[in-house]
C-alpha cells in the first residue's frame, strides 16, 4: 500500500545565529547563563523600550541566505506577529513577513547517490522568544511556570524550503545537509539538543505519479534528526492509512510524541491565528546595499559542496569520500590540517573514513574530543609511507594513539614493531621459512603458486607482521627460483 | 510675582547672578503645589524629596561654576524645576500612564529624554497627569482623577498632556515635557495659554516613553513661553543610539536663533483649515495673528492640503493599529495588573487586560486589532498608509510656496469637564489641525494669540521637517507682536495676589 503514495516533505528550520549580542538589544547571548541575567529593558518588553538592530545578525542572515543560494532583498524590512503568550515579552514577534532577506534559494542534497536539488523559498531574521518552563511534570498538573528572557531576543533564522521531498530519509539529509552548510558558515552551532536548531515538517501524500499534493498536515515538536525521521515516517503512515481506507486528512497541526513514537492532534485550521502582521515602526526600512552583500560573498568561508569538489581536484578523491568529509566541519578542518603535514590527500581520507570514524562511533565522541591529532595521524601515515612499518601494524598501534595521545614514533619503537626491511635480515628469515617447509615449497615447485601466499604468512608470522611485504614477496620468489 | 511663575530663561538669569537658588525656585513650586494641587490635581506623584535633593546637587554645581567663573558646564535647565507627563519612564519613580494597569509600574530604567535633563541638572518635580495611555483630549480619560484648567476650574485642560499644562500654568512647574501622537502637547498648550512643540518626527528620543502610536509619537517641550520653549527642545533633541528612528541631523541652538529676522520669511494659510464652520471669535483671532505676522515682515499666501479632510480618518486608522500592537506587551505576566485568581496564562492575560483597561483604551485596541485583521487590512490599514503618503505629498506641495503655516491649534477654547459631546466622533474631530502635522512627520507649535471669554486660544504654526529653528523663530516674531502682557493663569495670579 505505502508504494502506492507517494509522500511530500516540507521543512520549516529555525536556528538561533551565534552572535555575541542580542538582535535587538546589547545582551549577550551565552549558554548556560543564569536564568534572567541576560537581559535589559528591550528584550524585556518593558513600557517605552525600543529595539534597534544588531547589524552582525544582519550579516548571518545575509550569510546564511548566500549560503543556500538565496537572492538577497535590496530593500527589507521587519515586521510584528501579533499573538498572545508569556514567552513573548512584547506581545509581538518582531520577524518578516512579505519581504524575507533571502528567497529563490536551493541547495543540493545526496539521495541515494545522486545530487537533488532542493529549493529554498525563503530565509528570514527573526527575533527568539523566552525560554518557559512548567513546574511539574507536564503543563496540565504544573502549579506555575518559569520564564527565563536569557533567551528572548536572540537572533534566529528561519529557512523554508519548498516542499521537495518525497520521503523521510530525503528529510533527513535535507537537514544534514543544511546543519553542515550552517556549521561551515559559523553562523550558528545548530545544537538540537540545546534547542539552537529545530524544525518543523509540512507533510501530505498523494497517489503516486499524481500532480496535485494532499491535504498538508503541520508536525511540531521534532527535537532530533532521528525524531524527523520517525515522525515523518509515522505521519506518512497514518495519512495513506486514513487516505486508502477512503478518508480524508484533515488540515491540521500536530505534535509529534517523541516518547511514544505518534503523532498527536494539537490545533485544527480554525483556531490558527491571525497574527496581523504589519510593518514595525520602530524600525523603518532596511536598505541592504550591495557592496556590503559582495563583501560578505568575497569573506564567506568556503561551502561543503566546493570544499568536497576542491578535494576531488585537488586530491583525487572519490566523490563520495570528498563529500563525506567535506560536510562535516570538523572532519574536514581535521583533513586539510593531516594533509597539510602529509601530502597524500587520499592516504588521509583513506584514514580518516576508515580507523577515524570507526574509533569515533565506537567511542561516541566528537573529533575535538579525542586525543588525536592531525600531527600524530600524519606521524603514523609517515612511517608507513617511509616504509618504517606496515599498514598492518599501523592500524594496530592506532588505538592506542587515539585513545591515549602517544605518539606512534614511540610505540613502534616500544614495541618493537619497526619493520624488517633490511634484505640480509629478510633472506635469512626467508631461508629458514623454506628449510622448514618442505611440502609447500614442493607444490609451489609444482606450480601451485597460492603455495606462496602460505610462505609470505609464514615469514610474517616468524617476524610477528614486521618483514616488509613487498621486499618479502620478491626475496622469497627469487630464492624458490633458485631452488628450483 | 512669586518665583514659581518665572520663565525658565528669566530663573536661569537669577540663579546664574546668585539671585536666587534651585533650592528657593523648587520650594516655590512645591508651595505652589501644596496650595493648588487639590484644585488643579496635574500630578499622579509628587516627588518632593528627590527634587529638594536634586535642587541642592544643582545649587552645588552652580556654586561650584561660579567658584571656577566658568559656566560653561551650565545649562539654562540647570536647577530648573520640571515635570514630566507620566508616560516617561523615569528610574525608581512610578510611570503609571494614568492607567490602572501600571498603577503601580516602577521602570528599572530612565527614558532618554529624562536621562538628558537630569545631566544638564534640571530639577524632576513629578510625573503628570494624563489621558490614560495619552488617547484622549481632555485628561478626563485618566484612571485615577480629573485635572482642571487652571484659567477656569470649571474646565478641561485638554489632552492628553493635561496634567503637564495644568502643572506649568499653575506655576506648579517651571516647564514640562508632554507627548504628541495627533495634537496631545499642542492642544492642551492653546486650553492652558502655553507654547507647546511637537518637533519632528526623529528629533527627539522615543527611547522610554511608553508608545502609542510609534510612527506618530513624539516628546516636546510644553512652557510659558517660545523661548523656554526653545530651551527645552535642545536640551532633549538629537540621535538616540537606542532609538533607530532618532535622526541624526545636527541640533542648533534654538535659543540663538529666536532674535533673527523674519523679513522675507512666507506663511501659508491652507485655505481647508479656516473653512466656514469655525468659530467666528477664533477666526477673528487668526485672522489678527495673519496680520501680526505680516506687519512682522512675512509674506502671506494662500496654500492648499486638498486631502486634508482625511487626516482624522487616517489618524484613527493608523493610530489605533500601532496602539494595538504597542500595548500587546501589557499582559499583566512580567509587570503591571495582574487579575488574581486566574486558573490558567490565557485567562490570566485576557482577565488582567478586560480588568484594568479603561473604556477608551479598549475601545482604540478593538479598532485597531479589526484594522489588522486579515480580513480588513487592505481596506484599512494599506488604504490608510496610501493616504497618509498623500498627505505628506500634500505637505510638501504647500512647503514649496511658504516657509510654515498658520491655522488653529482646536476649534474651541477649553470645554467644560463633563460636557464633552457624546458622540466620540465629534471629540475625535477636536484634533482636526493637529493630526495632519504627526502624519506628515512636521514639527509644530502652538503660541497663545489671544483669549475668548477669558480662555485662552493658541495658533498653530506649521513648520519644514527639521526646520524648528525657523518655525520658533517664527513663533518668536508671533509671541512678540501678540503681546500679552499677564500670562499667568488666575489660579496663579490669585496666589500672586494672596501673597503680597
Ligand atoms: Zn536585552
Amino acid at each position: 500500500m505505502m508504494q502506492d503514495y507517494e509522500v511530500v516533505v516540507g521543512i520549516e528550520v529555525h536556528v538561533e545565529l551565534a552572535t555575541e549580542s542580542k538582535v535587538f538589544c546589547g545582551c549577550r547571548t551565552a549558554f548556560g547563563a543564569e536564568p534572567n541575567t541576560q537581559t535589559c529593558p528591550v528584550c524585556l518588553g518593558m513600557p517605552g523600550a525600543l529595539p534597534v538592530l544588531n547589524r552582525r545578525a544582519l550579516e548571518y542572515a545575509i550569510r546564511t541566505a548566500l549560503a543556500l543560494n538565496c537572492s538577497i532583498a535590496d530593500r527589507t524590512k521587519f515586521d510584528r506577529k501579533n499573538y498572545f503568550y508569556p514567552d513573548l515579552p512584547k506581545g509581538y514577534q518582531i520577524s518578516q513577513y512579505d519581504l524575507p532577506i533571502g528567497s529563490n534559494g536551493y541547495i543540493y542534497v545526496d539521495v541515494e547517490g545522486e545530487a537533488k536539488r532542493i529549493r529554498i523559498k525563503r530565509v528570514h531574521l527573526e527575533e527568539e522568544t523566552a525560554k518557559l518552563m512548567h513546574a511539574g511534570d507536564d503543563i496540565i498538573s504544573a502549579t506555575h511556570s518559569l520564564l527565563d528572557f536569557n533567551r528572548a531576543g536572540i537572533p534566529l533564522v528561519e529557512i523554508v524550503s519548498e516542499a521537495d521531498m518525497r520521503s523521510a530519509d530525503e528529510a533527513r539529509a535535507y537537514l544534514s545537509k543544511l546543519r553542515s552548510i550552517l556549521l561551515a558558515m559559523g553562523v550558528s552551532d545548530c545544537k538540537m539538543e540545546e534547542g539552537s536548531m529545530r524544525c518543523e515538517a509540512n507533510i501530505s501524500v498523494m497517489p503516486r505519479g499524481s500532480k496535485e499534493f494532499g491535504t498538508l498536515v503541520e508536525l511540531k515538536n521534532i527535537a532530533s534528526f532521528r525524531a524527523v525521521h520517525r515522525a515523518i515516517q509515522y505521519e506518512a503512515a497514518r495519512q495513506i492509512e486514513v487516505v486508502s481506507s477512503g478518508g480524508a486528512v484533515a488540515r491540521e497541526t500536530r505534535h509529534w510524541d517523541d516518547a511514544r513514537g505518534e503523532t498527536a492532534f494539537m490545533r485544527g485550521k480554525e483556531e490558527a491565528h491571525d497574527y496581523r502582521y504589519f510593518p514595525d515602526p520602530d524600525l523603518g526600512p532596511i536598505v541592504i546595499e550591495k557592496p556590503w552583500v559582495d563583501r560578505i560573498g568575497d569573506e564567506m568561508p568556503e561551502l561543503p559542496d566546493a570544499k568536497g569538489e576542491r578535494y576531488m581536484r585537488e586530491w583525487d578523491l572519490p566523490k563520495y569520500d570528498a563529500s563525506q568529509i567535506a560536510d562535516s566541519r570538523d572532519l574536514s578542518e581535521f583533513f586539510e590540517k593531516t594533509c597539510a603535514i602529509v601530502g597524500d590527500g587520499r592516504e588521509v581520507a583513506k584514514w580518516i573514513l576508515g580507523e577515524v570514524l570507526a574509533s569515533l562511533n565506537a567511542t561516541g565522541i566528537e573529533l575535538s574530543e579525542s586525543k588525536l591529532t592531525p600531527e600524530l595521524l600524519a606521524e603514523l601515515i609517515e612511517l608507513v609511507q617511509t616504509g618504517k612499518i606496515s599498514g598492518k601494524i599501523a592500524k594496530s598501534v592506532f588505538e592506542e594513539v587515539f585513545n591515549e595521545g602517544k605518539r606512534p614514533g614511540d610505540i613502534v619503537r616500544n614495541r618493537g614493531l619497526l619493520q624488517i626491511s633490511d634484505v640480509g635480515e629478510l633472506v635469512s628469515i626467508v631461508e629458514k621459512v623454506i628449510d622448514a617447509n618442505p611440502g609447500p615449497v614442493a607444490d609451489y615447485h609444482a606450480g601451485k603458486t597460492r603455495a606462496l601466499g602460505f610462505l609470505v604468512g609464514q615469514v610474517m608470522k616468524e617476524t610477528r607482521g614486521r618483514a616488509n611485504p613487498q621486499e618479502t614477496n620478491r626475496i622469497l620468489k627469487e630464492e624458490l627460483d633458485r631452488r628450483a | 510675582m512669586k518665583l514659581c511663575d518665572m520663565t525658565i530663561h528669566e530663573l536661569a538669569m537669577l540663579l546664574k547672578a546668585g539671585e536666587a537658588t534651585s533650592m528657593e525656585i523648587t520650594k516655590s513650586v512645591l508651595d505652589r503645589i501644596d496650595e493648588v494641587e487639590e484644585l488643579i490635581g496635574a500630578y499622579v506623584t509628587v516627588t518632593r524629596d528627590e527634587a529638594l535633593e536634586q535642587a541642592n546637587a544643582a545649587d552645588e554645581r552652580i556654586a561650584i561654576a561660579r567658584k571656577r567663573g566658568d559656566f560653561s558646564g551650565i545649562s539654562p535647565l540647570t536647577g530648573i524645576p520640571l515635570a514630566l507627563k507620566d508616560n516617561v519612564c523615569t528610574k525608581g519613580t512610578r510611570t503609571t500612564c494614568s492607567s490602572r494597569m501600571l498603577a503601580d509600574f516602577v521602570p528599572p530604567y530612565d527614558a532618554t529624554v529624562v536621562g538628558r535633563l537630569r545631566d544638564l541638572g534640571a530639577v524632576i518635580v513629578g510625573k503628570t497627569n494624563m489621558d490614560e495611555f495619552a488617547m484622549g483630549s481632555s485628561t478626563e480619560n485618566s484612571a485615577f482623577h480629573v485635572t482642571r484648567n487652571p484659567w477656569d476650574l470649571e474646565r478641561v485642560p485638554g489632552g492628553s498632556s493635561g496634567g503637564s499644562a495644568a502643572a506649568v500654568a499653575a506655576g506648579e512647574a517651571i516647564g514640562a515635557l508632554g507627548t504628541d501622537t495627533g495634537g496631545s502637547i499642542r492642544q492642551p498648550a492653546s486650553f492652558c495659554g502655553l507654547v507647546g512643540m511637537k518637533p519632528t518626527y526623529g528629533r527627539v528620543s522615543r527611547y522610554g516613553v511608553v508608545a502609542f502610536s510609534s510612527s506618530l509619537d513624539q516628546v516636546g517641550p510644553m512652557t510659558k513661553d517660545v523661548r523656554d520653549c526653545a530651551i527645552m527642545l535642545a536640551a532633549i533633541s538629537g540621535r538616540d543610539m537606542r532609538d533607530a528612528t532618532s535622526s541624526p541631523e545636527p541640533v542648533p541652538d534654538y535659543s540663538s536663533l529666536l532674535e533673527g529676522s523674519v523679513e522675507g520669511l512666507t506663511v501659508g494659510v491652507p485655505a481647508e483649515f479656516l473653512h466656514s464652520g469655525l468659530d467666528s471669535g477664533i477666526r477673528e483671532l487668526m485672522d489678527g495673528a495673519i496680520r501680526m505676522l505680516q506687519e512682522a515682515g512675512l509674506e502671506v499666501a494662500e496654500v492648499s492640503l486638498p486631502h486634508f479632510e482625511h487626516a482624522i480618518a487616517v489618524y484613527y486608522l493608523i493610530s489605533s493599529a500601532e496602539a494595538s500592537s504597542n500595548l500587546a506587551r501589557i499582559d499583566g505576566v512580567r509587570y503591571g495588573y495582574r487579575a488574581p485568581d486566574a486558573s490558567g496564562v490565557q485567562e490570566l492575560i485576557r482577565r488582567s487586560r478586560s480588568e484594568a483597561f479603561g473604556p477608551e483604551v479598549k475601545r482604540r485596541i478593538m479598532l485597531g486589532t479589526h484594522a489588522l485583521s486579515s480580513k480588513h487590512y487592505e481596506e484599512h490599514y494599506v488604504k490608510a498608509l496610501k493616504a497618509r503618503t498623500l498627505l505628506i505629498e500634500d505637505m510638501n506641495q504647500a512647503f514649496n510656496k511658504c516657509d510654515c503655516m498658520i491655522c488653529p491649534t482646536c476649534p474651541t477654547v477649553a470645554f467644560k469637564i463633563g460636557e464633552k459631546p457624546d458622540d466620540p466622533v465629534a471629540v475625535y474631530l477636536m484634533d482636526i489641525y493637529t493630526t495632519i502635522v504627526n502624519l506628515t512627520g512636521v514639527p509644530a507649535v502652538s503660541v497663545p494669540c489671544g483669549a475668548l471669554g477669558g480662555l485662552p486660544v493658541g495658533a498653530q504654526l506649521i513648520g519644514k521637517a527639521f526646520d524648528e529653528g525657523t518655525l520658533l523663530r517664527i513663533a518668536y516674531s508671533l509671541e512678540k507682536a501678540c503681546a500679552i502682557s499677564d500670562r499667568r493663569a488666575p489660579v496663579a495670579a490669585a496666589d500672586g495676589r494672596r501673597g503680597k
